[in-house]
């Protein structure tokens, strides 16, 4: 029941920011490949007293089915808390606000910068598919031709980040990052004191949690 | 005041220095140029004179940098940025890459040297108030034009209030009107007593910008003089510099017979 209860929750969570649909097709997605090979593996190769069906030398049980049922709502239901945290929350503003509260700057550098990196990192690399393509490397054909024109594409991409980290590195020293010490802040994301008391209601409940899976009052399955 | 004495630097594995020998001194409210042909040695000169070469970068430097009289070896990048700021020449390895937008982008420099909230925002906004940039604050800095993104870059480093100012090719992806705009910037900077080092491959700019010019080739300077002087000397083209427009057209005026003073002159 637990795992159905946090996707029931994070669902209406979603609903009420407007990325319900969106939610379900990401996680989805993500949970996809790991649910194919969980079902394959738990329906045909788990112990069970009850066959379904039987596929060559392999037995389909019931308890194969129910522990990769749960199996897969599990994770779904970290997928949907995942994807709904990435999908409302502003990476930059959660950073900073760690920050705020006492994460070191560079820490907090690195993590704002790996998140930005990526789409930085996409535009470089659809620049050098472009190059590339423009010098007669099929990277739109078979999987074959894909296969052979990646080498060539992700070889530049690796090694003008690289540089560009390196120039970047340099930039940032020259603008005092590497000074010790706390930096004053120019901005905090809004902090209203509902939100307050929500957090600190769900770190209790998360402590009493565990606290009551621990003393064995609260069952450990689906 | 900024002085070099006989620096040599040799990058890290490398066996020969890139630059020999090097004496420069920048005085308080000086704008220095630096010319000199690709691969001639302007950007390890502009590394050197920030301290960023060794200081950050590695490798082996003989001679001196002192500023305002102390001695530079050894201390620590984020105390010789609070006394040099450094441009570079690409604006997107320029750009942290953590700012949302133009302004916090502008801010970060006087956020990270710990100052007040209050103080930062002042000089961002003088920063941008400087390069006349101020209706790109709140744009992303990840999207914008080469040059915006360089006028961008030195606002960063105009924020830091430094004292003293390396450049090196400010305005290589600029248009005439950012590079005059970056010219106008630099002029008032110094104005302000700030000492100013720009490596540059427009002569043209050089030529109105600077009181004093100095050539680098093959690592050394081969010439260090007052800029008309300097842009003036037949030998420029053979340290592969083109003279500016001014000089040009006075060699083509004086060649057709003419007397070279009317360029000057502005006939």
């Amino acid at each position: 029941m637990g795992p159905l209860a946090i996707i029931a929750i994070v669902l209406a969570c979603a609903a009420v920011a407007g990325v319900a649909g969106r939610l379900v097709k990401v996680s989805a997605l993500f949970t996809l490949p790991i649910a194919i090979s969980v079902v394959l593996v738990s329906v045909f190769t788990r112990a069970g007293t009850t066959v379904l069906f039987t596929i060559g030398p392999f037995d389909a049980t019931l308890e194969g089915v129910e522990f990769a049922a749960q199996t897969v709502v599990r994770l779904f239901a970290i997928s949907t808390a995942i994807s709904l945290f990435g999908m409302t929350t502003d990476p930059r503003a959660f950073v900073l606000d760690l920050e705020r509260r006492g994460l070191s700057p560079r820490f907090a550098f690195v993590a704002a910068a790996t998140v930005e990196a990526v789409p930085a990192m996409a535009a470089r690399a659809a620049t050098i598919a472009a190059a590339q393509r423009s010098r007669g490397l099929d990277t739109e054909g078979s999987v074959l031709a894909r296969a052979r024109g990646f080498l060539p594409l992700i070889v530049p991409v690796v090694l003008s980040s690289l540089t560009e980290v390196e120039e970047r590195s340099l930039a940032l020293e020259v603008r005092a990052f590497g000074r010790p010490g706390r930096r004053h802040l120019l901005w905090a994301p809004g902090d209203r004191s509902w939100e307050r008391i929500l957090r600190w209601g769900l770190a209790v409940v998360l402590a009493l949690l565990v606290v009551a899976r621990v003393a064995g009052i609260v069952p450990g399955t689906a | 005041m900024l002085v070099l004495r006989g620096a040599s630097y040799r990058y890290a594995g490398y066996a020969k220095p890139a630059v020999h020998d090097i004496d420069l001194t920048l005085a308080d409210g000086e704008i220095v140029g630096l010319v000199g042909a690709n691969e001639a040695g302007k950007s390890t000169i502009c590394l050197v004179a920030s301290g960023l070469a060794p200081a950050s970068i590695g490798g082996g430097l003989t001679g001196s940098l002192t500023i305002d009289g102390e001695p530079m070896a050894g201390r620590p990048v984020h105390e010789l940025a609070a006394r040099v700021a450094v441009g570079f020449q690409d604006p997107a390895t320029q750009r942290s890459g953590i700012a949302a937008t133009v302004f916090e982008e502008v801010a970060l420099g006087p956020m990270n040297l710990g100052l007040p909230a209050a103080e930062t925002i002042a000089r961002a906004r003088e920063a941008l108030g400087l390069l006349r940039i101020g209706d790109l604050a709140e744009r992303d800095p990840s999207r914008l034009s080469g040059g915006q993104g360089q006028l961008v870059a030195i606002a960063s480093l105009l924020a830091m209030r430094p004292r003293h100012v390396v450049l090196d090719e400010p305005t290589a992806q600029l248009d005439p009107e950012g590079t005059r705009l970056v010219a106008e910037a630099l002029r008032s900077l110094a104005g302000t007593g700030t000492a100013l080092l720009v490596a540059e491959q427009k002569t043209d700019l050089l030529d109105t910008l600077c009181g004093r010019v100095m050539v680098v080739s093959d690592g050394r300077i081969v010439a260090d003089g007052p800029t008309a002087e300097v842009l003036g000397d037949e030998r420029l083209e053979g340290w592969g510099v083109e003279p500016p427009s001014r000089v040009r057209l006075a060699r083509l005026v004086q060649a057709r017979g003419l007397d070279p003073a009317l360029v000057e002159a502005g006939a």
